[in-house]
């Protein structure tokens, strides 16, 4: 035979990729930061808080903490600035800003990619292809809606609500910024946002380019903090629109306080999504889309596809494919361009993953990952997959927020449906099956805002997204996220 | 599983039977692949592997024994100033300059590869195929690379398919049997798919999509579809096929993009010119001057790799 090549391999494989790191060199991260309250970065009177790299536990920077007072001020700044600007500004003027921003954000893509992975320990090719470019594409399509409200179904002339208070969460930081921000501003509302305390600082960044784009001072502020700030964003009197991502827990918080007065509330919250593998699925694509569904982001997904209800004469098949695959996901440091997996996001986190995952093996389940090393300073978790797992088992019915999987098996459509819909949540779901009928079937029955068939966790600004149940109430994306933020 | 060929049913039941290939998801996964980023040591090996791994081919009316001997001398030493540069692992040329190539490799680990059955459209009478490769077996040709008749499958008749590829394999005489597809023709990756079993069922050593004279040629998303039915064949039978993209792949990162599906869907025991090739002629210098780069650190022109 033809001449061999000699192959050095330091893990056991031949084809052993070296390492393909993306330059920290674009991004120039500050000592510390302040907050952004009209138009300026300005100190804050609470008690600043670090921001670390869950990769490294390197500590990134300083960040201010907004307290009562300092909210009260973007609160104001943002009334202000709804009063004598933006609400008066046509909305053809508003979309020239918004496309202004979007195109800003595809110019700094990769800036903004690298830092959201570094900030965030996600895979660098996630940031790039995925949060990034959904990022802009959501500022381009509700810049498109700004000037062209009154068809949007709302009435002829439908009008903003005033001052937006928005509370986002740490796993798509920017993603979930857009996702506020953007519709918002497009229908004429100013908003106070706050990142995640333990992300804040691609959302920074994003002051910057409002300050790049010349946005009218006090049209976005973003006030940096923990739990604290964020009620005193939500229980501020002078707030229109309460519009919070998170968990189900401070949702219910929220829920709460906001009840008895005239605020509106949008809530999007967790989720423990079936995704469902008939048969007749491509059974290929199909574990592309299980690995999609619950490693994608490090699980940190509220629609991840935790809980697999595979049909039960395919399901030692489908098992055994997920597995070989899963040996294949590489986990390790964010920044380089070859990670499937990066870090868990916080060492809380990564407590709460670590404390489910014991009571699913406490429970009885058999617990499976593949062996891969991870790295020592950090907070990691290998993709793991449950199998034997049953309704009654804690890890089938609450949410883990992490890389681990539940699977369960089932015999018929019907089942697997009551299955997929004995849930608290509500958000998304998977069908995978070559038959048209049954996607259209399954997908009437299920309870779920998303329903995604042969493929998993995808995103378009044009496509609302939104759960039931504990899931939350009102839609984000596309013309129905509109509706949120006018009246 | 000699019951699913027993009859013309038996088969197409077993065929149809294969589980789906969604279009959307099988060109997702191949684009996803294609971005992995192989940088240095990586680099270097999958290239070296990749050279290694070529059937350099001409397949044109105006070949001569001029150019089949120069083309051998380039197989055997694609970089005459670097020794330690691998040989590829066949000249791929049509039958009546197997002996040409045959002789000319002489000595040599690089084996002779000749296209046969009416290559590439396979309309002609199975007695002339089979005489097509007889021709190209007693001339010297170590593989002999057949196409399928894809008038028989797109019309159904895939037990006439599978019974012609068990009588090429039979004229083969020892040969290695690499079965063309020609996928630009068959379409949909589910006839790719089942394809794929029906050769490997009939004893196909390798299988192989495109001839080249089709557009479009080879593909990241059939080659993976291919990738994942040996993968199975093996789980299901222990039997090892190889796979061979062919057409198309012009430069050093397609081949790259290649290997790293070869890895991570086949796995490495793949990575080796015995179970995967790359049906190519220009490929090569684009993989020479890339490995030039490596060793150099800079690139070299076209006038400093030498002409097929």
């Amino acid at each position: 035979m033809a001449k061999k090549v000699s192959t050095g391999s330091a893990n056991g494989s031949a084809f052993d990729y070296a390492p393909a790191p993306e330059s920290r060199s674009i991004v120039d991260i500050r000592p510390s930061y302040g907050l952004f309250i009209d138009g300026e970065f300005v100190d804050g009177h609470g008690k600043p808080f670090k921001t670390i790299s869950p990769s490294t536990e390197e500590v990134l920077a300083e960040i201010a903490e907004a307290d009562a007072s300092d909210v009260d001020l973007a609160v104001k700044a943002a009334r202000r600035a709804y009063t004598r600007v933006w609400s008066r500004m046509s909305g053809a003027e508003r979309g020239k800003y918004l496309f202004r921003i979007a195109r800003i954000i595809s110019e700094r893509a990769r800036e903004f990619a690298v830092l959201e992975s570094i900030d965030n320990g996600k895979p660098i090719k996630e940031t790039r292809d995925v949060d990034v470019p959904t990022v802009a594409a959501h500022f381009f399509y509700y810049a498109g809606w700004a000037d062209k409200l009154e068809h949007a179904g709302y009435g002829p002339d439908p009008q903003p609500l005033g001052v937006a208070g928005q509370v986002i969460p740490w796993n798509f930081p920017l993603l979930m910024l857009a996702w506020k921000i953007a519709p918002a501003l497009a229908c004429g509302n100013t908003v106070v946002l706050k990142p995640a305390e333990t992300t804040p600082l691609t959302a920074l960044l994003f002051a910057e380019v409002c300050q790049q784009a010349d946005l009218p001072p006090g049209v976005v502020n973003i006030v940096t903090g923990a739990g604290e700030t964020g009620r005193a964003i939500v229980s501020h009197p002078d707030v229109n629109k309460v519009a919070f991502t998170g968990s189900t827990e401070v949702g219910r918080a929220i829920a709460k306080s906001v009840a008895g007065t005239d605020k509106r509330v949008t809530l999007e919250l967790g989720g423990k999504a079936a995704n469902i593998v008939y048969d007749d699925a491509p059974v290929d694509q199909a574990v592309e889309g299980i690995v999609n569904g619950i490693f994608f982001n490090q699980g940190h997904v509220c629609c991840a596809g935790s809980r697999l209800l595979v049909q039960e004469s395919i399901a030692e098949e489908v098992l055994a494919k997920l597995k070989r695959r899963m040996k294949t996901l590489r986990v390790g440091d964010p920044l380089d361009k070859n990670t499937d997996i990066g870090a868990i996001n916080s060492a809380e986190q990564l407590a709460k993953i670590r404390e489910l995952s014991d009571i699913g093996e406490a429970e009885g389940a058999e617990r499976w990952a593949p062996k891969c090393d991870l790295p020592s300073a950090g907070f990691w978790f290998p993709p793991t997959i449950f199998t034997g797992v049953t309704q009654a088992h804690r890890i089938a019915r609450e949410e883990i927020f992490g890389p681990v999987l539940s699977v369960l098996t089932f015999r018929t459509p019907k089942e697997a449906v009551e299955k997929a819909n004995n849930t608290p949540f509500g958000l998304s779901a998977g069908i995978w099956t070559d038959k048209g009928s049954l996607i259209l079937w399954t997908a009437s029955q299920l309870r779920a805002g998303v329903v995604w068939s042969n493929t998993f966790n995808r995103f378009d600004p044009a496509s609302p997204f939104g759960g039931y149940k504990e899931s939350g109430y009102g839609r984000e994306g596309g013309r129905h996220g509109l509706e949120a933020y006018l009246r | 599983m000699a019951e699913v060929t027993s009859s013309e049913a038996a088969l197409r039941r077993f065929l149809h039977g294969l589980p789906g290939v969604d279009q959307v998801g099988a060109e997702q996964r191949a684009a996803g692949l294609g971005t992995r980023s192989i940088k240095t040591t990586a680099k270097a090996f999958a290239i070296d592997l990749a050279i290694s791994m070529v059937d350099l081919t001409t397949l044109e009316g105006n070949d001569t024994p001029g150019k089949v001997k120069a083309l051998s001398a380039k197989a055997m030493r694609p970089d005459p100033e670097d020794p330690g540069c691998p040989a590829t692992a066949a000249v791929c040329v049509y039958p009546d300059m197997a002996g040409v190539a045959k002789k000319a490799l002489k000595g040599s680990d690089v084996h002779v590869a000749a296209v046969a059955t009416a290559f590439p459209s396979g309309r002609a009478a199975r007695d002339i195929k089979l005489a097509d490769t007889t021709d190209a077996v007693e001339a010297g040709a170590d593989e002999i690379d057949m196409v399928i008749d894809r008038g028989a499958f797109l019309s159904g008749r895939y037990l006439e398919v599978f019974e012609e590829i068990v009588a090429v394999r039979e004229a083969c005489r020892g040969a290695h049997l690499k079965v063309i597809f020609e996928t630009g023709e068959l379409q949909t990756y589910d006839n790719v798919r089942r394809a794929s079993w029906l050769a490997m069922l009939a004893g196909a050593h390798f299988i192989k999509t495109s001839t080249g004279k089709v557009q479009p040629a080879a593909t990241l998303p059939a080659t993976l579809v291919m990738l994942e039915a040996v993968r199975d064949f093996r789980e299901a039978t222990g039997q090892m096929v190889g796979v061979k993209p062919a057409g198309g792949i012009r430069h050093s990162k397609d081949a790259i993009k290649y290997l790293v599906m070869v890895n991570e869907i086949a796995g490495e025991d793949w990575l080796d010119p015995d179970w995967f090739r790359f049906g190519a002629s220009t490929l090569l210098n684009d993989l020479l001057m890339q490995r030039k780069k490596i060793t150099t650190g800079a690139y070299s022109g076209p006038d400093y790799v030498t002409l097929d």
